[in-house]
């Protein structure tokens, strides 16, 4: 499946170039967006993501969808990269060992059920 | 404006039966609403009716019209989804099409069937309620999202698991006597701390569990009951929705869900009431943390301060404000498209007098339910009165 604006998107967090939409207000979102999701202007500007981003909560999913059967049990997380958050797996970390304000990066992987790809974060300092 | 009187009330029993079909369901309801408002067939003149995940669990859209045969109206029949809020909202526009005098008489209604499913196909199913690219692609279960947001809470507010365990054990105690609750069966703290783990920090016993079931509430004018001599002591007072930014990341708090309060101040105004006003609640406990939301977004605690109150006991049913008498979510169960007007359902009867635990709040004036939908991107809260 091809999800334009999504696919390019994730593309450049691969790249290590990821980006967010910025507003004049100041508001964070990701594409694809018409407007911003916060004040509704339609001013949006590609901005790149701050190379790291802090985990602000997370859970250790030990009953999985049937996409994520063979990542269970895996560790999604929130970071926050200031102005937007994303969600996406941990990696690189022992699921023990993920810790609330831990930094880290994003980038893509490879879902290992479905072999789509997937947001994961890294440790900042690995 | 027309004044809205709930004139009958139907559910099924709630439990797992994976051999019945929706249409089998809300036949039941349905039927039981009718036969307790005493309605005219003839008289209904439209039905609105609540279905989250009907083309998953038996490839059947377009279940207005199908639904309209079950329930053995000849009216025209539309269909709400709004993930676990469906039935809440479609109740809602029964409320405002009868108050817009549009219509005198409504049946309100809504089923889910889902263990036909099995765990894993239903957990894939719950999962489509929240944000496809940027959640459910990055793992994010139903249970996964509460999960985020109870360790958000405990981060900024307190509290533990063994808080949450005594929702669980109050919602189940509710439940022993109710007997359209899937379960009867008493549990105490430790069963629900020695539970499987879900969704860290989120056990099994936190979870309400995969159901199927239906219910239907008859929504009449005041004009109407009055000209028929129904008798429909419960009024309703008022009505409110909110929402929020789909995904949990998008949002500003991930602890509180303000589109429950918004969906409350605007029921609250509508029926001109405060919450000290509240006599009894029924709320949307998918998860024992989202009962804690529920609490402090309606404004009967503080933020933070919901956490303790199953444990201190002012929730219990000898509490000064009982919350889920009817088992909740967690024990009467969840039949997704269908728990809106089941909630509705049973503070009908607890301020009817006529539910199995009328008798912990039998001067109950004033009821609310909360119904939520995702990660309460969705609220819906109505306000019940008893008639002077």
């Amino acid at each position: 499946m091809t999800d334009t604006g999504y696919d390019e998107w994730m593309a450049a967090i691969g790249d290590g170039e990821g980006y967010y939409l910025a507003c004049p207000d100041g508001h964070g979102s990701l594409p694809p967006r018409h407007t911003c999701p916060h004040c509704g202007t339609a001013e949006l500007t590609e901005t790149a993501l701050p190379e790291t981003g802090e985990i602000v909560t997370f859970t250790e999913v030990n009953v999985p969808a049937p996409t994520f059967a063979d990542e269970a049990p895996y560790v999604t997380a929130v970071v926050s990269f200031g102005p937007v958050k994303l969600t996406g797996v941990v990696r690189d970390v022992p699921n023990d060992d993920v810790e609330l304000g831990a930094t880290v990066t994003a980038d893509v992987d490879v879902n290992a059920t479905t072999d789509e790809k997937l947001l994961v974060f890294r440790p900042a300092d690995a | 404006m027309k004044d809205v009187r709930i004139a009958g009330v139907g559910l099924t029993k709630f439990g797992s039966y994976p051999e019945r079909t929706g249409r089998d369901l809300f036949a039941e309801a349905a039927l039981a609403a009718r036969e307790d408002a005493g309605v005219s067939r003839d008289d209904y003149e439209e039905i609105y009716y609540g279905n989250f995940m009907g083309e998953l669990a038996e490839s059947q859209g377009h279940q207005g019209p199908v639904m309209a045969e079950a329930a053995g109206l000849s009216c025209p029949a539309t269909r709400y989804e709004q993930a676990c809020a469906s039935a809440g909202v479609a109740f809602r526009q029964a409320v405002r099409t009868i108050r817009s005098g549009a219509a005198d008489v409504v049946l309100a209604g809504g089923m889910e069937r889902m263990n036909n499913l099995g765990t894993a196909k239903v957990t894939q199913s719950l999962a489509i309620a929240a944000d496809e690219l940027f959640e459910v692609r990055a793992g994010v279960t139903f249970p996964g999202a509460y999960a985020l947001m109870a360790r958000a809470y405990f981060d900024e507010f307190g509290g533990d698991t063994e808080d949450l365990a005594h929702i669980a054990v109050k919602n189940h105690a509710n439940a022993m006597s109710n007997e359209y609750a899937q379960f009867h069966r008493e549990i105490a703290v430790e069963d629900v701390m020695e539970s499987a783990v879900v969704a860290d920090p989120l056990r099994l016993y936190d979870a309400c569990p995969i159901t199927d079931g239906a219910s239907a509430i008859v929504l009449v004018s005041d004009d109407y009951a009055e000209k028929h001599g129904l008798d429909a002591p419960v009024s309703v007072a008022g009505t409110g929705q909110g929402g929020d930014k789909a995904a949990l990341q998008d949002r500003e708090y991930l602890a509180r869900t303000p589109a429950a309060t918004k969906a409350a101040e605007e029921a609250y105004a509508d029926a001109g009431i405060s919450p000290d006003d509240i006599d009894v609640a029924e709320v949307h406990d998918c998860f024992t943390i989202a009962e804690v939301l529920a609490l402090e977004s309606l404004g009967l605690y503080d933020h933070g301060e919901g956490i303790g109150a199953a444990a201190r006991g002012e929730t219990t049913r000898d509490g000064d404000l009982p919350v889920n008498l009817s088992g909740g979510l967690k024990a009467k169960g969840h039949p997704v498209g269908a728990t809106g007007t089941a909630q509705l359902v049973e503070m009908t009867k607890l301020l009817r007098g006529d539910h199995t635990n009328s008798d912990a709040v039998s001067d109950a004036e004033i009821g609310i339910t909360h119904n939520a939908g995702g990660t309460v991107s969705s609220a819906v809260v109505h306000v019940l009165e008893v008639m002077n």
